[in-house]
């Protein structure tokens, strides 16, 4: 079976010769039922920011079930590869069965191949997946991913969001996903600009997850009780890097602080 | 044309005919080092690898015919990477790479008439130099668990040889390097491997997520220099 020639791609290869393994087949079972029978886990909002050099992703830490909170430190941003991330919205089981799938599906192609795939072959390959969902996404169980990576041949970061479809759209400077998204980008509309430095790219996701979690009540905060904080990642040319706990409790602990004195957080010129 | 063969005669056939396959390529070596695990081989080709990545603390070296080598290298990933997202990355081992393999050519050497002409070496980086697990298997299924260092391939008598009198525990990198081309040099006389000949790669404890890296040319050669 595993001598058999033929395709480089893990998901493929899974889903010939395992196919129980497939997040579809494993979770099938729970499409089965009547939708909104059981109130499954869902994660929130993901916010994404390119600056000069790299792209910044950021996810708070909340899950909510129906109106309970699920937990309050789930890591929805991932490492997908030395130059990319992921992170997931909506139903967090199957998102993070996605996202482990996906992970050792380019991680496979390079093994098999002896080269890496190109962003958007990864972007692509992410959208087959989420195509793949489409079946439980009709009954509810809906998953979107937000890709983000740094282009080697165009030495810049980029972002890739999708719909339950799988269909995949390239957003420009910013964006957001999730229940709180349109909260999150609005802010970063006021926030973002074109000369950002990877600190103030961090900080403005920081701020929109903030005011995010101010109007959305799926979305966490960061809460300096427990210390728990967004999670930070920056993608530049020298790989993917999670910005230490430390370095983002300060950024969090700056923007609550700075609301204080503006509840709206930073205010842009009028005019 | 006999109608009876002898098992007896039938296994040792297929085993000489492996030997001379693996004979006539070159020489690989695997060797310890202070950080990890070197490994060596004489191959001028950018392209294709006697040396791959399996998984993230797993590597893969063989001689022999390229296309079996290769057919078992990409099994080989498979297998991790099924197994490492059935369970956890962690349940990754190189023992369990190692018996997979080990059933693999064993079957291959006893029930069909052309047995793999191929030698591999699968290798784990562990915590430290006691960890470090290195198996060889021959064509015919046998597996042996090696420490420090392991020659394969080519004149591999030679190359072992040299490569007994210069490996010692601890080497550094850059010692560990000469010391591993200096025996591929002992395939033959005169021979003088550079850099551009070489294909190299580690497995580095001390890196992260992944630890196999492939060293360039011109680290390579700069390797070479700081240790002469």
């Amino acid at each position: 079976m595993f001598m058999s020639p033929g395709t480089s791609s893990f998901t493929e290869f899974l889903g010939s010769h395992h196919p129980d393994l497939m997040p579809d087949r494993r979770l099938t079972a729970l499409g089965s039922g009547t939708s909104g029978a059981v109130d499954l886990p869902h994660a929130t909002t993901i916010v994404a920011v390119t600056y000069p050099g790299g792209v910044v992703m950021a996810g708070d830490r909340r899950a909510t079930s129906g109106n309970v909170i699920a937990q309050r430190d789930v890591e929805k941003v991932f490492r997908a590869d030395e130059l990319s991330a992921v992170a997931i919205a909506g139903t967090a089981g199957i998102g993070m069965e996605i996202v482990r799938l996906f992970q050792v599906e380019i991680e496979h192609y390079e093994k098999m191949e002896g080269r890496t795939l190109s962003l958007e072959g990864k972007a692509n390959r992410l959208a087959t997946m989420i195509r793949g969902n489409l079946g439980m996404a009709m009954q509810g169980l809906v998953v979107v991913p937000l890709f983000a990576g740094y282009d080697i041949e165009r030495e810049t970061g980029r972002i890739f969001s999708y719909d339950p479809a799988g269909g995949r759209y390239e957003e420009h400077d910013f964006y957001s996903i999730g229940s709180g998204s349109v909260f999150a980008r609005g802010s970063l509309k006021k926030l973002w600009r074109a000369d950002l430095s990877e600190d103030d790219a961090a900080l403005a996701c920081v701020q929109a997850l903030y005011d995010a979690a101010d109007d959305d009540s799926a979305t966490g905060g960061p809460d300096l009780i427990r210390k728990i904080f967004p999670i930070v990642a920056a993608v530049t040319a020298d790989g993917f890097r999670r910005l230490p706990e430390e370095e983002i409790a300060d950024l969090a602990q700056a923007v609550v602080d700075g609301r204080y004195d503006s509840p709206g957080g930073p205010s842009a010129p009028l005019r | 044309m006999p109608f009876y063969v002898s098992p007896e005669q039938a296994m040792k056939d297929k085993a000489d005919y492996a030997r001379k396959g693996i004979a006539r390529g070159r020489s690989v070596v695997v060797l310890q080092y202070d950080d990890g695990i070197l490994f060596v081989a004489d191959n001028p080709s950018r392209a294709l690898h006697k040396i791959s990545e399996i998984y993230d603390r797993i590597a893969y070296a063989a001689v022999g015919k390229y296309n079996e080598f290769e057919t078992l290298r990409l099994a080989g990933v498979r297998y991790a990477d099924v197994n490492g997202y059935q369970y956890d990355r962690r349940d990754v081992t190189a023992r369990g790479l190692a018996n997979a393999y080990a059933q693999s050519l064993g079957n291959i050497f006893t029930e069909t008439p052309k047995p793999y002409e191929v030698e591999l070496v699968v290798a784990e980086v562990g915590e430290d130099a006691d960890t470090d697990q290195i198996y060889r298997l021959t064509f015919d299924g046998s597996v042996r668990d090696e420490h420090g260092y392991v020659a394969m391939g080519g004149q591999v008598e030679a190359v072992e040889q040299a490569l007994k009198e210069r490996f010692s525990e601890g080497l550094s990198l850059a010692a560990a390097l000469r010391a591993g081309v200096q025996s591929l040099e002992a395939q033959e006389a005169d021979r003088r491997l550079e850099a551009k000949a070489l294909e190299v790669a580690v497995l580095d404890r001390n890196r992260e997520h992944r630890l196999f890296r492939r060293l360039t040319a011109p680290r390579i050669e700069e390797l070479l220099s700081e240790s002469s």
